[in-house]
């Protein structure tokens, strides 16, 4: 049912036609699973503790950093070594952990300042928002098209199964066109317009969730782009680009990091008929079949917010993502035994093989 | 309804007094728009946690070991303490454990409206406890701790109202907000001090809190009659011996605090009292509350339960329990919860507007603070004693009664 064309040379494991009924073993599968779930929950502890507060005082030392160097950034070196650390921050701070707090990650420490309740990141889309499109609809209904929005944000097209359409023969300029952007283009998402002409949201909620857009965009915008200008006096204009940089580099990142977390290739999709009556088993199966890793370093897996290990992440969206790697090859394994595809590779392949989808998809069929 | 005692707080970090927490609050609310979605106190909590005006905290400036099993803390609250107590107060403490926050209760010893801004709590180890060995045997100075409000109602009146004749009866940790009450006194030297008597009961002399300044104030202080009873070698205190040891109880304004049976005793010894028509006044009760003013103007009985969760108590043997109870405390419901069912379920059936997203433990969308009570994870069986944090309702399900704030 699903035919990617994909850059990489072995066989596509997933263009059999899916079993309509999951495998024999699906409930073990899950048990084992489970049980990798709850090892690593009996396991967390003071040393996972120091890791996120190290990460907090890291991000909001090289923001401090950075805003004081772009107050001077009429010298070019501070202009860069700014703008760097600017970038850095913002990167940290939605990333590992904007996302992962929101997710709960953090919850179990409880601490009301690290917290899903009460955290609230520098991205314009206001966390509440985002955790309903990407906590609820996206991490549940991962890859089902028609049911996971993030199935190509409503814009692209991501597979097959959506109907084709002119408009989305341009869909590869818009994807790059997104990347720069990032941060505004999830916020517009987060509104879910769609589901007010769809008549799942009602035309007020949509108004409230325009205004607190609004109030943020606006408390967002003047920090970056009026007060710390500003403030800079005579540095003000670059220390305006170096804050322009700082975001549009994170959401280039971001955009990055995240259309390779379900988009390269092989990765595959799903029916709402797949999905009926699923069981827990089954979900983890759908998690791993519809989610692709990447390979790379701890720094490269700090700065992407471990979602590098982006199965992992499907899995178990509120453990904390410092454990994500030591889960990674024993969730590998397990695949590996019962022959369920792993999908990962170096960044840059699962990048071009994200954007080989992107543009494969552009034209009809 | 906790109460409050606002008292300007000397700031212990420092800068000069009230001029430093103006500055400091004048500074943060200018730079909000800088450091937004964060605040100001965000990173000032990062240079130093006693600065964090959101997230009160204290540094441990010393321990004092009391007993082989108990020792007494002093704590220097930073700027987001809410300043001051009153005596007979409780501290709210959050101790951090293996990374996990977990918030105990304990009654403030040092006097009320001390002059350093110093407080101290005085911890028994319990052995089977979790937070407490840890607060007495592995918390060196320097350690920071969460403080909430100084709240309770078993409090000392101010100056104007204190009674003339006191009667305090404690036994083990109980005699904790007795001893705040008692260095109260002693501070107020402006006035002349109650007569007061404390009748307290320890298990022997070397477990007995506070036993030296206790019987060195008794030696000092003419205003201060001391019974200590060692109960391993004599018998529990009695309602006979209350009146055997302090014959004008029923004329004096009695304050206890210790084990649930000490406090049985006296309760059915103040009702005896009351129902048995010795009442001048013939007025009748309005029934008993835990924590407040029990029976009669003449005698008035206050009592502090350190054990205010009953209910959890039980339920710990409910391993193999057949669920509970849930109240759900804004909504006044309250309905039975099996086992098996999650909590979100059961608020739903029972009309409670929950909030929910996936329905499967993935989203956080139905987190709901729980206020008492425990609760088992029905993906691993584990049972949390979670209270005051907030719970995932969809995979969470009731261990005895609990009560959610929804
Ligand atoms: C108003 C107030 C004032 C207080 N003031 C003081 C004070 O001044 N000094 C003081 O020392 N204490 C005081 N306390 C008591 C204090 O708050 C703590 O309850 C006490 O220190 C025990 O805490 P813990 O974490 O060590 O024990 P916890 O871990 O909370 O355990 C408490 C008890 O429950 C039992 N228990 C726990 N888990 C299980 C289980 N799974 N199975 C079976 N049994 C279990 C343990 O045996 C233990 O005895 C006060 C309490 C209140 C309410
Ligand atoms: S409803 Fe999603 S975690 Fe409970």
């Amino acid at each position: 049912m699903t035919s990617t064309v994909t850059d990489q040379p072995p066989p596509n494991p997933m263009k059999a036609a899916p079993p309509l009924e999951p495998p024999p073993w699906t409930d073990d599968f899950g048990a084992e699973l489970d049980r990798l779930r709850a090892e690593i929950v009996a396991r967390r502890g003071a040393r996972d503790a120091r890791y996120i507060h190290t990460v907090i005082a890291v991000q909001r030392g090289l923001e401090a950093g950075g805003r004081i160097a772009l107050a001077v950034s009429l010298l070019p070196p501070a202009w860069l070594a700014g703008t760097a650390m600017l970038t850095t921050a913002k990167v940290l701070e939605n990333m590992e952990l904007g996302h992962n707090i929101l997710h709960g990650q953090w919850d179990w420490m409880g601490d009301p300042a690290v917290h899903s309740t009460t955290w609230e990141w520098d991205f314009l889309t206001p966390a509440d928002a985002w955790k309903h499109t990407h906590n609820h609809l996206h991490h549940t209904y991962t890859n089902v098209v028609g049911r996971d929005r993030d199935l190509g944000y409503t814009v692209l097209r991501m597979s097959p199964e959506q109907p084709w359409h002119p408009a989305y023969l341009l869909q590869p300029l818009y994807a790059a066109l997104l990347a720069p952007v990032f941060e505004w283009g999830i916020a517009l998402y987060d509104l879910e317009a769609d589901a007010v002409t769809a008549g799942r949201k009602s035309v007020r909620s949509l108004l409230g969730e325009i205004g607190r857009l609004l109030r943020k965009g606006a408390r967002q915008a003047a920090k970056d782009y009026v007060l710390f200008p500003l403030l800079a006096g005579p540095s003000a204009l670059p220390c305006l680009l170096g804050n322009l940089t700082a975001n549009a580099l994170r959401n280039v990142w971001a955009h990055t990091v995240i259309f390779c977390g379900h988009f390269p290739g092989e990765v595959r999709t799903f029916t709402e008929a797949d999905i009926e009556g699923e069981t827990r088993g089954a979900w983890y199966l759908r998690q791993i079949q519809g989610s692709a890793d990447f390979e790379g370093g701890p720094l490269l897996h700090i700065l992407s917010g471990n979602l590098g290990h982006q199965i992992e992440h499907h899995l178990f969206p509120d453990l904390p993502s410092n454990r994500y790697a030591e889960l990674a090859p024993r969730v590998r394994d397990l695949c590996e035994e019962h022959d369920v595809p792993y999908v990962t590779g170096p960044l840059w392949r699962q990048y071009v093989s994200m954007w080989g989808r992107v543009v494969r998809h552009a034209v009809p069929g | 309804m906790p109460v409050f005692a606002p008292r300007p707080q000397s700031p212990p970090w420092g800068l000069p007094g009230r001029f430093g927490t103006r500055l400091l609050s004048a500074l943060s609310t200018l730079t909000t728009p800088l450091t937004t979605p964060l605040t100001p106190d965000d990173f000032l909590g990062l240079v130093d946690p006693l600065l964090s005006a959101r997230h009160p905290a204290g540094v441990v400036t010393a321990v004092r070991p009391e007993t082989a099993d108990a020792a007494t803390l002093v704590i220097r609250p930073g700027r987001g303490w809410y300043g001051g107590h009153r005596a007979g107060q409780y501290l709210p403490v959050g101790v951090e454990l293996d990374g996990v926050r977990h918030w105990r209760t304990y009654s403030l010893t040092s006097a009320a409206g001390a002059p350093d801004g110093e407080v101290t709590i005085t911890v028994k180890a319990d052995p089977r406890g979790k937070v407490s060995p840890h607060l007495v045997h592995r918390t060196p100075p320097g350690t920071i701790l969460r403080l909430g409000p100084a709240q309770g109602e078993f409090v000392f009146p101010e100056p104007e109202a204190t009674p003339d004749r006191l009667l305090f009866v404690t036994a083990g940790s109980g005699i904790t907000p007795v001893m705040g009450m008692l260095r109260t006194i002693v501070l107020r030297r402006d006035r002349p001090a109650p007569d007061v008597v404390l009748l307290h009961s320890a298990p022997a002399p070397d477990e007995c809190l506070f036993r030296a300044e206790l019987t060195h104030m008794a030696g000092q202080l003419t205003w201060l009659r001391l019974h200590l009873r060692y109960t391993r070698t004599a018998a529990r205190i009695t309602a006979r011996d209350i009146a055997l040891l302090c014959p004008d109880w029923r004329s004096r304004e009695t304050w206890a605090c210790g084990p649930e049976g000490l406090l049985a005793v006296l309760r059915e010894h103040w009702e005896a009292e009351r129902r048995g028509g010795e009442r001048p006044d013939g007025q009748r009760s309005d029934g008993q509350r835990p924590g407040g003013t029990e029976g009669p103007r003449a005698g008035s009985l206050h009592v502090e339960r350190f054990h205010l969760t009953a209910p959890t108590a039980a339920p710990l043997t409910l391993a193999d329990d057949s669920g509970g109870r849930v109240r759900f405390a804004r909504t006044g419901v309250e309905v039975a919860s099996p086992a098996s069912v999650p909590l979100l379920v059961t608020g739903e059936r029972a009309g409670v507007p929950m909030p929910y997203g996936c329905r499967r433990g993935i989203c956080f969308g139905c987190l709901v603070p729980l206020l008492h009570g425990r609760v088992r994870d029905l993906r691993t069986g584990e049972v949390h004693d979670a209270q005051g944090e907030l719970i995932q309702t969809c995979v969470q399900a009731a261990v005895g009664t609990l009560v959610l704030d929804r």
